[in-house]
């Protein structure tokens, strides 16, 4: 899949500026988040701030700590020090109800992560019924319509095993978006995914981005990174080496890390 | 009498069976009481020990996993002895009934939980991750992601243990509980005659083959691919 291709069959406006306005409230306010495991130092001291309907896209070597600092954002991690607020509101607060915070953050994996002994259509209203306390009418109601956004209301009843790792991915994402999240973040969306499958999950989180969601994407999809991403950063040794609009890390590069990963990435 | 005729005798007795059969019945009666009540406090109490142990507090897991093991190395026998005999000298009085069934019901609770808890931790990580990311709480997990295919993935061992440990209501007749192991040997002994027991035996087949019938069944409809 060539960038160019890419680009001209989606044209997606980079809009948002590299320098972020102070005065804005962001749906994501990360400052100096650390996280250790033990002895082992993984993320020494994040920031990172995401406006509204902004895409930011994290590449990195592996071990650099771009996953966990992901997790952190919904707290799957527990950061050891730092704050992160979501849309103004500090979720490592003790006082933070961290479930209900938890549904306006959408979260994709790598291993798709379906119940597999629920339908399609019961995956995607669970969270509707039990946490937001839809009735079933209108839980069922909603969750078709995000599985018609990922193209997959066809396959409502269907369960986990029935489907491709393509089609259980996109079948995550609506799980996601049901709930309405002020973000959406990707851990390796296509990672886990056979090579023919991967377009259909990208297509779906375009359209999702031309919806206009704020997404953060940890991925080495980096034909995508460049066609849909408004800001590229890049992550090493736990820490951020470098950002800026995907034209300006992929083809400008200013540090060596970023020069060699990028050299890496672009020869495969 | 021929070989043949002295078996029949002995072991098929018409008459025997006749006069004694209505007592093995009751005992019948009094094993599948016995046996419900233990399925019932036993698997129930195995699984809340499953699920305070899934919390996640380590001095409390210490005690559980150490009460379990003990449950499991003592034989039903040695506890229904124990708590018939032993517990009265602490002042607790129960008579062999209840004795036996709140043994049989601890080791069924100690083998459940061992079993439950290997289903829970079967279930990988992701599946509490995403049901946590979508705002579902412990509870709300546990229940409807996590315990649901633990259940499944646990049916065949726990049937088997079920099955077994419920078969040890038979113990019961040590300390002189009239199911349907105790009737049968008061039968053989008043009768001097080996029939009741071939009694007992099809009474535990007409008790234990639809279980086991019933455990295959759920087996295939709880089944599902991965």
């Amino acid at each position: 899949m060539s960038t160019a291709g890419l680009s001209s069959a989606f044209p997606i406006q980079h809009t948002m500026p590299a320098t972020l306005d102070n005065t804005l409230s962001f749906a994501v306010d990360a400052r100096g988040v650390e996280k250790h495991f033990g002895e082992t130092q993984v993320l020494k001291g994040i920031d990172l701030r995401v406006q509204d309907r902004e895409l930011v896209f994290i590449i990195g070597p592996s071990g650099s700590g771009k996953s966990t600092f992901l997790r952190c954002l919904n707290r799957l991690e527990e950061p050891t020090s730092g704050s992160i607020d979501i849309d103004g509101t500090n979720i490592l607060d003790s006082k933070t109800d961290i479930n209900k915070l938890r549904c306006r953050i959408g979260m994709v994996f790598q291993s798709f992560n379906l119940y597999p002994h629920m339908s399609a259509l019961a995956n995607v209203t669970l969270a509707l019924r039990r946490v937001l306390g839809y009735s079933k009418t209108d839980a069922e109601g909603r969750a078709r319509r995000a599985l018609a956004r990922v193209h997959m209301e066809k396959f409502a009843d269907q369960y986990p095993s029935q489907l491709s790792g393509g089609q259980q991915q996109r079948v995550a994402i609506a799980r996601a978006i049901a709930l309405e999240p002020r973000v959406m973040l990707f851990d390796e969306p296509t990672s886990a995914l056979d090579p023919e499958l991967v377009g259909g999950v990208l297509q779906a989180m375009r359209e999702l981005r031309e919806d206009g969601m704020t997404m953060v994407v940890v991925s080495h999809e980096m034909a995508f990174a460049r066609a849909a991403a408004d800001r590229v950063v890049f992550m090493a040794d736990g820490r951020i080496v470098e950002e800026g609009t995907p034209q300006a890390i992929f083809e400008n590069p200013q540090h060596e890390r970023t020069k060699a990963f990028i050299r890496q990435v672009e020869r495969k | 009498m021929t070989g043949f005729e002295l078996f029949v005798d002995g072991f098929l007795n018409g008459a025997v069976a006749v006069e004694w059969t209505p007592a093995i019945l009751k005992g019948f009666v009094l094993t599948v009481f016995l046996a419900v009540l233990v399925v019932l406090t036993g698997l129930g109490a195995g699984l809340l020990l499953s699920l305070v142990r899934s919390l996640g507090f380590r001095f409390l897991n210490a005690v559980i996993v150490f009460v379990v093991d003990i449950l499991r190395t003592i034989p039903a026998l040695v506890l229904i002895v124990l708590l018939y005999f032993g517990a009265p000298s602490i002042g607790v009085v129960m008579s062999g009934s209840v004795s036996t069934w709140l043994a049989l019901s601890l080791v069924l609770m100690a083998f459940s939980e061992e079993i439950f808890w290997a289903g829970i931790t079967s279930i990988s990580k992701g599946q509490w991750e995403a049901a946590r990311s979508t705002g579902l709480g412990f509870g709300r997990t546990f229940f409807h992601i996590i315990l649901p295919q633990a259940i499944r993935l646990t049916i065949p061992p726990l049937t088997n243990r079920t099955i077994g440990i419920t078969k040890g209501i038979a113990l019961a007749s040590v300390v002189a509980v009239q199911d349907i192991l105790g009737s049968a040997q008061t039968a053989v002994t008043f009768a001097f005659n080996a029939t009741p027991l071939l009694i007992a035996a099809a009474a535990y087949i007409i008790l234990f083959l639809p279980l086991v019938i019933l455990s295959r069944r759920i087996e295939t409809r709880f089944h599902w691919r991965r």
